[in-house]
């Protein structure tokens, strides 16, 4: 069994195509929407959590490839500048996700990647712009 | 028991024994306040939290010819600074922000730029955009001047905060039914989080309540360089209540600061934008304090879970100016994360970065240990507890 966090790029050309439903269809996939932005004439833009066993899933992912779909790890979105971050820790009870922790002895702020389902709270809400998104 | 000449000999022989304003907590716990007071000459205090009221004026030089941007306008790369001065002085507030900013137009707007990011700039070496107009004079003819300019080419560039440091401050929730966003942070309607901004055991005026070695005159680190109190911050409030260890449990003392801004450091003056609210400028401060007697030491190793804050409500008491607490909590527990308010838990988040309060104050023990700081004895005291100087809400009048 398989379950990653991932974001999909889909080109304005591939927007009206049901793509989603193929993956629960002819792969046995589940997923959980966390973000989706669509708009016309534009790349559509979709964060999921894809479960399924393994061969499936990725057969799955292939299956996106193979349209034109890009994919990407979320972890890779969603990053702290740490040049910028001061540690303040505003972000911690704003993150539905609970990604931000405080370390309890230096009291710096930790970013756990793999809670994050990039809704994208910090990154108005950071004093210092120190969460950066990269999709 | 020892004198802040004494000290400072200490400090030219490099015998001065300096411990953080963390450290002297174990060694009072471990030795007693009386013995620790014998052993220690300083304990250093840090803070390093978003402080609207700073700012920070410059003589930028004449050009030629001569222009008077005093009463005319002055923008720093977009940003408009005050020109109500002589010809060439202008003053840059930390909140100032470029005229074309949306202000809340599409609520809640980022703030992206303002005073405080023109400071962190000029910290950075980087050029600024400088634009005036004026109305020309026969002395200053010009009536326009455009330029690039940098930090070092100023004549003077001066940080002179009116309210920094504050003693102690609100813990803000959100009792109404939508998200609110404030200068405490966004606030998750029904109490979803509690924000607080102190650097609690660490910071400056909770580790010298009764302001007995701080006064007008102290030298201090100020955004990474060194600088001074000059007064009494503005709000200055020292009647506020104080517990039993004279810790006030609200807002209480501020410390107006200045310093030559060309010697600190952009990592310890960082442009500020609070999502829905504006700009600011977040300020490192740390204070030494002499150990003068065991009382001051006793001050000084104050714990978190001694000095208390009030919950306030920014929903609806905060902006219309109810007095009212929701409860009291300490920074043990604010620093653990979750705190109970009426029966309900809610998760907390700080402004006020405590690991950043630590570092300017073990940097400040470093500097004074090297023999690179030695210490102020303070001109005049700031108003005490018992001064009777308060902090009044404004009484509107008509004007007829």
């Amino acid at each position: 069994m398989l379950s990653k966090r991932i974001v999909l790029h889909f080109p304005h050309r591939l927007v009206d195509q049901p793509i989603i439903y193929k993956l629960v269809k002819d792969f046995n996939l589940g997923f959980n929407i966390l973000k989706a932005s669509v708009t016309p004439q534009e790349e559509g833009l979709m964060v999921l959590e894809l479960s399924g066993e393994d061969i499936d899933f990725n057969k799955g992912m292939k299956y996106l490839e193979d349209s034109g779909v890009r994919v990407q790890p979320l972890s890779e979105d969603i990053v702290r500048n740490s040049a910028k971050c001061t540690d303040c820790g505003m972000c911690v009870p704003i993150c539905p996700a609970n990604a931000f922790v405080i370390d309890p002895v230096s009291r710096k702020v930790i970013f756990e990647e793999d809670k994050c389902i990039a809704c994208e709270l910090c990154i108005k809400i950071c004093p210092t712009h120190a969460m950066e998104i990269n999709f | 028991m020892r004198t802040i000449a004494e000290i400072n000999q200490k400090i030219k022989k490099g015998s001065v024994v300096v411990v953080t304003a963390e450290e002297i907590i174990d060694l009072v716990a471990r030795k007693g306040a009386k013995k620790a007071s014998q052993e220690v000459d300083v304990v250093t205090t840090g803070t390093f939290g978003p402080m609207c009221s700073s700012g920070a004026y410059f003589n930028i030089g004449h050009s030629k010819p001569k222009i008077k941007i005093g009463g005319g306008s002055c923008k720093l790369n977009d940003v408009p600074a005050y020109t109500g001065f002589a010809a060439v002085d202008i003053f840059l507030g930390a909140t100032a922000l470029p005229d074309d900013d949306p202000r809340n137009k599409v609520y809640p707007v980022e703030f992206k730029y303002g005073g405080g990011h023109v400071i962190q700039e000029l910290l950075e070496g980087k050029d600024i955009r400088l634009e005036a107009t004026s109305y020309g004079t026969d002395c200053y003819p010009r009536k326009k001047l455009e330029t690039l300019i940098k930090l070092e080419d100023l004549n003077e560039a001066v940080l002179f905060n009116i309210r920094n440091c504050y003693q102690n401050y609100n813990v803000a929730v959100n009792l109404s039914e939508k998200m609110i966003y404030t200068y405490m942070g966004a606030l998750k309607p029904q109490m979803g989080n509690a924000n607080y901004c102190s650097a609690g055991q660490l910071s400056p005026l909770l580790k010298d309540p009764l302001y007995k070695t701080i006064g007008i005159g102290t030298r201090i680190f100020l955004g990474g360089g060194i600088g001074y109190v000059a007064w009494q911050g503005t709000q200055h409030n020292p009647m506020a209540p104080r517990k039993e260890n004279q810790v006030p449990s609200s807002g209480a003392g501020t410390l107006a600061v200045i310093g030559d801004l060309k010697q600190m450091k952009a990592q310890w003056l960082r442009g500020t934008s609070m999502l829905g609210y504006g700009v600011s400028l977040t300020v490192g401060i740390g204070i030494p304090i002499p150990i003068l007697s065991e009382e001051i030491c006793a001050y000084a190793a104050v714990r978190d879970e001694e000095i208390y804050a009030q919950v306030v409500d920014y929903g609806s008491d905060y902006p219309q100016a109810v007095t009212r607490s929701l409860g009291e909590v300490n920074y043990a527990q604010l620093k653990s994360g979750k705190i109970t308010v009426q029966g309900k838990e809610i998760p907390t988040g700080a402004l006020s970065s405590y690991s950043r309060a630590k570092e300017i104050a073990e940097e400040l023990k470093s500097w004074i240990k090297d023999g690179e700081f030695v210490l102020s004895e303070p001109v005049a005291g700031l108003p005490g507890a018992e001064s009777g100087y308060k902090f009044k809400p404004l009484k509107e009048r008509p004007i007829q």
